[in-house]
Formats: structure tokens, C-alpha cells, sequence
């Protein structure tokens, strides 16, 4: 099933991954990580989590990540959300190098840029769904005031969660609140959508609901990332990345 | 029930009286709090143990002005949140208290300190950004995690995060907390992290109505509850972690 990824001399190019090289001629990736090296100090002594990752992600491409916990994955997934910086290498993300942007300019940037789903729900409590879905908007200061409303209502609906848009968090199901999350995560219509575990926390038939929104979402344009453990979930994603170790050591496309 | 935790007060923080929720199903109407009376003083650090099912959640939510009772009156400070408006109840709700969950419910594009920040934005309190940034900075000093300040919520831990998630609960500086099941999804060492800060915000004057499954913790509050199938079975005060330990240990699991 796993096609073996060498790594080829194209590799520095920031298209490295084969079938990505030529089609990236044309079209700049979204993501672009180009040897990108992250290393810890412990008391231990430096630990390196990721050892040199070329990674070029299409726009409007849908990406599994999968690898073993401990693998690199989810430091990889910090060093293109902005949550975490290379210690070498660069990371370029939709046309913007993100070294060059401080705490203050990344939240703004991210904000616009990507939405961000978790495993676990990031609801807030005291605020109703269609409340919740708004928060990004308010923050941003994205469309108007009374626009806010209809276009988060237009996301729930998009998701299925119409009738429960005046319902607080805590009376959902996790399939619906990760509904909500995801109606939340494209509030300001952003390019990226990067996914962490997020159907980690459902059962099967919630995850089948939310992998399928995810499929729509990719098909309408958006760029995936998603990190998984469900090996059939990954194997139904076009494109996968196998970490291990620091390294991208596989990679299938479909 | 008549007897006082706080001799100073006067009053009662929050007088529950006959409170019933019934949700609909198809097999009839499921009373999840069937009749609840009770009246909790200020300072006082309840928890309230019982099953799944037992309508644990469905009171926190009450407290919390996130649900509405199906009959009876619920008064917290004075306001009968029975009678209020959907609009009033959500102002009341930004400002009067801070609500905790199990599973922490951070913004995941926004650092620790614009988390914290949010309620005082809703709310339009404490002034500029910059005002209400150095107010999230205190809260998240008085939890224990100002140097995690301006980091993402997946960058830091589980104890961490729900850290946060107490400094965001208190940015409104509300008088009574409503925590569900707060150390519900952390380690043993953590829980007991968590419960620290809670035991210090008591101490400061503040009132918290926790939700647990936990006997160890419920045993360390100054007063418990026992719910069974939407009623209150028991309620005791205890006079120290001994008593309070020999007497959850009695309780029924």
C-alpha cells in the first residue's frame, strides 16, 4: 500500500515530494516547509524532534499525517500553524514567511489564514453555538456586524447544526460540538484548515459524518491538513505523509 | 440547612426552590432535577457527587444560566435567573459567573492570555486591549502560569490549560464559579494542582459549586451534596478533611 519516498534532488526546491514538482512549478504550494530542523533543549540534553522536512502542500490539496505519537507529527503541525518556530530551515505559508512575523502580526495572520480544529472541543461554555461561531469574525473584524449572523448561521447550516444554533455546548453531542468547531474553524473563510486528531473523541458514525464535511470542504477548495491515528481514514485522504523518528519516511497519493 | 457556613453573611448566594427540569422523550418526560431545594452561602466550596445520569450537569448548567428550569426558582445574588430575559440572562451570565468544564474549552487560534481576555471583550469591561491584557496576565500570575502568557493552548499541558481555563472563568471577576467535573481529565498529581487554586480562591472569598466524581476531592470541600435521580439524598457539612474523608467514604458510591 505505502509507496517507499525517497528523497530526490528536487527535494530543496520547496516542490520536493515527486508528483507535487511538476504541477508546483505553476502553482506555489500553500504550506512549503523547506528542511526544516526542530530541536529541544532537555535536562537531558537536545532532542530533535524534526530532522530536516521538506514538506509542499497544493492549495486546495487534502493531507493525512499520520505517524506514531512521539514521531515529530504534531511538532510539524506547530512549525506551520505558527505555534512553534524551526530551529532551522524555512516554513512559508501562503506566500508569507512566518519567521518574520511576531506574536502580535501571527495571531492576526492565523487568524485569517487557518482554522484550526482539535480533538477535543473548544467550545466556550457560556456562549450559545451560533455565538461561538461568530467569536472569529468579532476578532478579526471580518464582515460587518450584521452580516456576522447570517454567514455563521449559513456555515451551521453547511454543517448540518441549523436547528441547534441558539443551544449551548453543553447540551450537544461531540458530533454536533465538533460540527460547531469546524463551522467555528471557517468563520473567516480561511485558506487552511488544519485538523488534529479530530475525530479522535467520536464514534464511528459521528467521525464517517465529519470526515465526509472535510471531503466537501476540500472539494470546494480548501487545503486539509489532517493528523490522524485511524489508518482507515488516512487510507480514503488523497495524499499521505508518514512520520517516524523526525522524518517524512513515506508518502502515498491516491 | 438553616444552619450558617459563614457567619458574616447575611444572606444566601444562591436559594433554589422546587427546581424541576424535564426534557422530552419519546418514551415521556425525564425529569433529570425533580424538585431541588437548597441555599448555598457565600465562601462556601460545595461538591456535588453522583452518578452519570444523575442530573449533576443539568444543575451546574442551571447555576450557570446556561439551561432554564422546567418549574421551580432559582435566585443567585438576588436575581431570580427564572424570570429573566434571554438577553438579560446572557449579561448576567458574562458578568456574575465564571463557568469550568472537564475538557477545558480554549479558543485553539488564541494565546493563553487573549483566552482570558475574552469575557472582560464580551463584556466590555476593564477598558483598552491593552488594560485587559495586563488584567489576563495578574489572572493567569494568580493561577500559577504568567510565563505560559502569550503561548497557544496546544503549546501548553492538560493542568495547564484548564488553568487558563480558571483564569478565564475569574476575568469577569464573577463571586460564584459553577465547575463541571474540572480535574475530570487530568492526572491525580494535576487534579490536585487544580484544586490548590480552587481551595486559594475560596480562601479569597470566592464561592464554587464544583460537579466530581472524585471522593477524594469532595472530601476536601467544606460541604457536599449527594444527588440521585435529579434529587438531593444528602447534605453535609464537614468540619475537616478527617470528617470529610470518613464521611464521603460512607456515602454511597
Amino acid at each position: 500500500m505505502w509507496r517507499r519516498w525517497k528523497r530526490n534532488g528536487a527535494a530543496h526546491n520547496g516542490y520536493g515530494l515527486n508528483g507535487a514538482a511538476q504541477s508546483g512549478l505553476t502553482s506555489r504550494a500553500i504550506i512549503d516547509l523547506r528542511d526544516v530542523v526542530k530541536v529541544y533543549e532537555t535536562p537531558a540534553g537536545p532532542f530533535t524532534a524534526l530532522k530536516g522536512v521538506d514538506l509542499a502542500v497544493e492549495r486546495g490539496e487534502f493531507l493525512a499525517v499520520v505517524g506514531k505519537s512521539g514521531s515529530g507529527k504534531s511538532t510539524l503541525i506547530n512549525m506551520f500553524t505558527g505555534i512553534d518556530h524551526p530551529t532551522d530551515g524555512e516554513v512559508i505559508v501562503a506566500d508569507t514567511p512566518i519567521r518574520h512575523l511576531d506574536e502580535g502580526k501571527m495571531a492576526e495572520w492565523r487568524g485569517r489564514t487557518m482554522g484550526i480544529i482539535f480533538q477535543f472541543f473548544q467550545l466556550l461554555p457560556t456562549l450559545t453555538v451560533v455565538e461561538n461561531v461568530m467569536i472569529p469574525m468579532d476578532l478579526a473584524g471580518m464582515y460587518g456586524l450584521s452580516e456576522r449572523h447570517d454567514r455563521a448561521m449559513h456555515l451551521l447550516g453547511q454543517m448540518g447544526m441549523t436547528e441547534d444554533a441558539n443551544k449551548f455546548p453543553a447540551v450537544l453531542s461531540t458530533g454536533q460540538a465538533q460540527r460547531a468547531a469546524i463551522a467555528r474553524a471557517l468563520a473567516n473563510d480561511p485558506p487552511i484548515l488544519v485538523a488534529d486528531e479530530p475525530t479522535g473523541n467520536l464514534d464511528t458514525r459521528n467521525a464517517e459524518i465529519v470526515f465526509e464535511l472535510f471531503e466537501t470542504l476540500a472539494a470546494a477548495g480548501k487545503t486539509i491538513v489532517m493528523v490522524t491515528h485511524d489508518d482507515e481514514l488516512a487510507q480514503r485522504v488523497p495524499r499521505t505523509v508518514v512520520i517516524a523518528d523526525g522524518l517524512i519516511v513515506d508518502e502515498v497519493r491516491r | 440547612m438553616n444552619d450558617r457556613n459563614n457567619g458574616c453573611a447575611s444572606e444566601p448566594l444562591i436559594v433554589l426552590k422546587g427546581l424541576k427540569k424535564a426534557y422530552r422523550t419519546p418514551a415521556g418526560d425525564f425529569y433529570a432535577l425533580n424538585g431541588i431545594d437548597l441555599e448555598i452561602w457565600p465562601g462556601e466550596f460545595v461538591a456535588l457527587l453522583g452518578r452519570s445520569g444523575a442530573g449533576k450537569s443539568t444543575l451546574i448548567n442551571m447555576l450557570a444560566g446556561i439551561d432554564r428550569p422546567t418549574a421551580g426558582e432559582i435566585w443567585i445574588g438576588g436575581t431570580a435567573l427564572h424570570r429573566l430575559s434571554e438577553s438579560k440572562l446572557t449579561q448576567w451570565r458574562g458578568r456574575e459567573v465564571g463557568v469550568i468544564f472537564q475538557s477545558f474549552q480554549l479558543m485553539p487560534m488564541l494565546t493563553c492570555a487573549r483566552n482570558v481576555m475574552l469575557p472582560m471583550d464580551f463584556a466590555n469591561r476593564y477598558g483598552t486591549p491593552r488594560r485587559q491584557y495586563v488584567r489576563a496576565r495578574e489572572l493567569l500570575d494568580a493561577v500559577g502560569i504568567v510565563e505560559h502568557a502569550d503561548k497557544l493552548p496546544s503549546a501548553v499541558s492538560g493542568g495547564q490549560r484548564q488553568r487558563v481555563a480558571i483564569a478565564r472563568a475569574l476575568a469577569n471577576d464573577p463571586t460564584f464559579l459553577a465547575a463541571d467535573e474540572p480535574t475530570g481529565s487530568l492526572d491525580s498529581r494535576t487534579a490536585d494542582a487544580v484544586f490548590d487554586v480552587f481551595q486559594q480562591l475560596v480562601a479569597a472569598g470566592k464561592t464554587i459549586f464544583m460537579a466530581t466524581h472524585d471522593r477524594e476531592l469532595a472530601s476536601r470541600v467544606s460541604r457536599v451534596l449527594h444527588l440521585e435521580d435529579g434529587l438531593i439524598i444528602e447534605d453535609m457539612r464537614l468540619a475537616s478533611p478527617v470528617e470529610g474523608h470518613d464521611l464521603v467514604a460512607k456515602m454511597e458510591a
